[in-house]
């Protein structure tokens, strides 16, 4: 049998791009196709700019929260504990639905955008420094994170996407950067005062995931010591911002407490970091972003994205090379991955994640919805819920974590659903040569001919290796 | 501090001859030795779970000094032995033990020295020396050593975990709403991925998967997923090695209620697993463990860090149980790994191997070197 062999059109639509629609004209120049993009990024296109009160509602339900007390002083204690219990209950019926939103919203852009590499683009950098947004506040927050931590540096600087993620009071609470305290800090002190000492301390969640996760990479030479002292570093770094709220204009913003900062220099892989406040945590987040270690692991990560789950070396050393030559500009990246050749091999370098194969999907039958379920629910049944990769990792970019007996059941069942509802159910093999140009075998379409009807072709057309790759 | 009951460790003599008799026999013969009755199954606690507050040392007086007397005994603890005593959340497995039918070895880790989940999480489940140093999983081999007719492993996930992934033939199957592809497509998928060996392996294990998924299962919660393994494994021609996975036991924050939910879960999917197994269950081996322990101390959020040695639970009919075994390190400041974790005294690679070798009667030097590269040591651990 033959061996699956992508044209370059079809490399360019979908190993670069979200997959063809069907008014797409396959591009002539594919190279230019993809590159031209870099000059047309939208930074908030309209689809993802909507449901942006996630923060909002969360900031209101904190101080709803903290006003109960207040407004009831004559009340029963169990009165005000019921009175809570209600406003956490209303909290999280209401995040849950921005959530289901947000879900669509996300979807929805990715199903109309102009700049589908770079759509993509913001799906990686998202997964990178992903949240999981496994409770009500995450949950609301979840795209005002995107849209704020990620979207505005896409073309701008790695340092200054880590520092927009790293400052986000997502990411903040996420990885309980927000209730880190120095041990031997000025508010550590009153509390042991108050004999309240168990709760107020150093909690190095987001120092080690920032190091291990979002910069130098595991085992790059780092000690457990060098995460407690960033873990001190970082203390007074919080999300704050309801202080000095009005009604109505409460929000989530970062703020610095010194009074929570551990006094006194760090020292972190053998340098000294002596400024003082949230200056400190910044110098060592700077010197991480320039880091060779992390020109290596973000270098790796990119590779993989686009040439291959084991990726080929000369790129990733290409990729190194040009991330500490420009300093951490992104837009050089994505060129230097544009233009490689190992991009574009024609054997298929990737299998499509449950994300990424229902977008495809739903643009090449040019739908926006799937009758009788919400996206949120598609993607959790597809074993990869939105947002919700369950561990600061974020979702995996190998094979092996996707292709599975269940898996590949379950995207049959999502296939022959969508080809169920398709209205109009043209010529299949046409279809398929529109969305993976000169790049079916023989032995699908032949399958795709001889299918017993028009839904039972489309679904398999879905579920095909040529479309379930990239 | 004594240890409850001192573990016997085979002496290297008494397992010498054991890599010569493998080498003598045949693949066939080998396999005939091996119980078929035996059912295996592997549970792992993703994201790091406290072993100091599931089976808790409240004997050790350094315990309360590291984590304050509320944090350290929550209310209702049930006291196993002078030393011991399971969190109050572990009903179910509390009364396995009183029954004989578990056992819960403290202070174990395996090789993993770091303090990465995901490299840990890795070397766990590919059971090599290093992460990622290979793409198959120790289950796996386990199945590889078993007679099998159909699937002899199942993972009850959504995706296949790398515990399983590898050569030998293992399904994964979770309880879904979507509907199911109409006959036509599901044929003629498989003449697609034909000439895709990845397709083409995940579709004959989806074919066979079809045969041997239970009738009416609930679809939600710890106890209805434990249920659903225990109908593959009570079928006859089913696979006799499953794997469950629960998350978030990663409890920087706010860990006293966090983590009795988890353990809550974790009760509860023990107990589906045992009612669904039936009789079966007398025949069965649960092996429950994490990637690593948490910090002795507690941390500044009222939770725990990430750190090294934790509990390992044994249970089922099978289990030689109403046994702690641990060669209990102590927490005084001195006693702990890098002054902050609980010290392992025990390998978990070589607990796993030797509980998986006494299920099904295999020899314990060839299993342990098939599934960590090192031999299995621990005597006693299955009836």
């Amino acid at each position: 049998m033959a061996q699956l062999e992508y044209s370059r059109p079809a490399i360019a639509l979908n190993r670069f791009g979200l997959g063809a629609r069907p008014g797409d004209q396959a591009p002539d120049r594919p190279m230019a196709w993809v590159l031209d993009q870099l000059e047309r990024y939208e930074t908030l296109p309209a689809e993802a700019n909507v449901h942006a009160e996630g923060n909002r509602l969360v900031a209101e339900s904190r101080v709803r929260l903290a006003e109960v007390g207040a407004e009831m002083p004559d009340a029963k204690r169990s009165a005000i504990v019921e009175a809570k219990r209600a406003v956490r209950r209303d909290f999280g019926e209401e995040a849950y639905a921005a959530y289901r939103d947000a879900v669509d919203a996300r979807v929805r852009t990715a199903l109309v955008t102009e700049t589908p590499f770079l759509e993509r683009i913001v799906h990686f950098w998202s997964n990178h420094f992903c949240i999981s947004a496994d409770d009500g506040v995450l949950s609301a927050l979840a795209l005002p994170y995107e849209n704020e931590a990620i979207r505005p540096h896409v073309m701008g600087r790695f340092e200054d996407m880590l520092f927009a993620v790293a400052r986000h009071p997502a990411m903040l609470i996420y990885l309980n950067q927000d209730r880190s305290i120095g041990p031997n800090s000025l508010a550590a002190k009153r509390a042991r005062n108050r004999d309240e000492d168990r709760d107020r301390g150093l909690n190095e969640n987001l120092a080690r995931e920032i190091m291990e996760l979002h910069t130098l990479g595991v085992r790059s030479g780092y000690s457990q010591a060098d995460v407690t002292e960033f873990a001190k570093a970082l203390t007074g770094w919080t999300a704050g911002g309801l202080d000095a709220r009005g009604k109505g204009g409460a929000r989530l913003a970062f703020a610095f407490r010194d009074g929570q900062h551990e006094p006194g220099d760090r020292r972190i892989m053998g340098k000294t970091y002596r400024a003082a406040g949230e200056e400190q945590a910044a110098a060592i987040l700077s010197d991480f972003a320039a880091h060779p270690a992390t020109a290596r692991f973000v270098a790796t990560k990119l590779a993989r994205h686009f040439a291959g789950d084991e990726p080929p070396p000369a790129l990733v050393e290409r990729l190194e090379a040009k991330f500490l030559e420009s300093g951490g500009r992104l837009p050089a990246l994505y060129r230097v991955l544009a233009e490689s050749e190992e991009c574009w091999a024609p054997q298929p370098l990737k299998f499509k994640p449950p994300w990424e194969w229902t977008l495809s999907a739903m643009r090449a039958l040019d739908r926006e919805k799937i009758e009788g379920i919400a996206f949120a629910q598609v993607f959790d049944e597809l074993g990869q819920a939105v947002w919700r990769p369950k561990s600061p990792a974020g979702w995996s970019d190998q094979a092996a974590q996707w292709i599975g007996a269940d898996a590949l059941m379950r995207r049959i069942g999502v296939a022959q659903r969508l080809a169920d509802s398709q209205p109009d159910k043209g010529d299949t093999v046409a279809l398929a040569g529109q969305l993976l140009p000169a790049s079916l075998k023989p032995e699908t379409t032949l399958q795709l001919e001889r299918a017993e009807s028009l839904a039972s072709s489309l679904a398999l057309l879905l579920v095909s290796p040529e479309f379930m790759r990239r | 501090m004594p240890a409850s009951i001192p573990i016997r460790r085979r002496s290297v003599l008494a397992i010498g001859g054991g890599l010569a008799a493998t080498l003598a026999f045949p693949a066939g013969q080998l396999f005939a030795e091996t119980d078929m009755q035996r059912r295996f199954v592997f549970i792992i606690q993703r994201g790091a779970a406290d072993g100091l507050n599931t089976l808790i040392p409240f004997g050790d007086p350094a315990l309360v000094q590291l984590r304050g007397r509320d944090a350290a005994m929550p209310d209702g603890l049930v006291k196993l032995d002078g030393t011991f005593a399971l969190h109050p959340s572990l009903a179910n497995v509390a009364a396995l033990y009183r029954k004989g039918e578990a056992s819960f070895v403290h202070a174990v880790a395996s090789r993993y020295r770091e303090r990465s989940h995901f490299d840990a999480q890795n070397l766990l489940e590919n059971g090599a020396s290093e992460p990622y140093a290979r793409d198959d999983g120790w289950l796996n081999r386990l199945v590889g050593m078993i007679p099998a007719t159909g699937p002899g492993g199942v993972a009850i996930a959504p995706v296949m975990p790398l515990a399983l992934r590898g050569p030998a033939s293992a399904t994964s199957f979770a309880p879904s709403y979507l509907h199911i592809g109409s006959s036509d497509v599901i044929a003629r998928a498989g003449e697609l991925y034909a000439s895709d060996p990845a397709l083409a392996a995940a579709w004959q294990a989806a074919m066979a998967t079809q045969d041997l998924v239970p009738d009416g299962n609930e679809k939600d919660g710890p106890a209805a997923l434990g249920k659903i393994a225990a109908g593959f494994l009570a079928k006859a021609d089913g696979p006799r090695i499953a794997m469950l996975e629960i998350d978030g036991w990663d409890t920087h924050l706010a860990q006293a209620p966090r983590l009795g939910g988890k353990l809550t879960q974790l009760d509860r999917m023990i107990a589906g697993l045992q009612e669904g197994l039936g009789t079966v269950w007398n025949d069965t081996v649960v092996v429950v463990a994490t990637e690593f322990g948490r910090t002795a101390a507690f941390n500044g959020t009222a939770g725990t860090d990430h750190g090294t040695g934790s509990v390992a639970l044994l249970l089922g009919g099978a289990v030689r149980g109403g046994r702690i075994v641990s060669d209990w390190p102590g927490l005084r400041q001195q006693d702990l790994l890098e002054a902050r974790d609980l010290r392992p005294t025990m390998s978990l690679e070589n607990l796993i191997a030797s509980a998986a070798a006494q299920t099904f009667g295999l020899d314990p030097e060839r299993t342990g070197k098939t599934l960590f590269g090192t031999p299995a040591t621990v005597d006693g651990l299955v009836a």
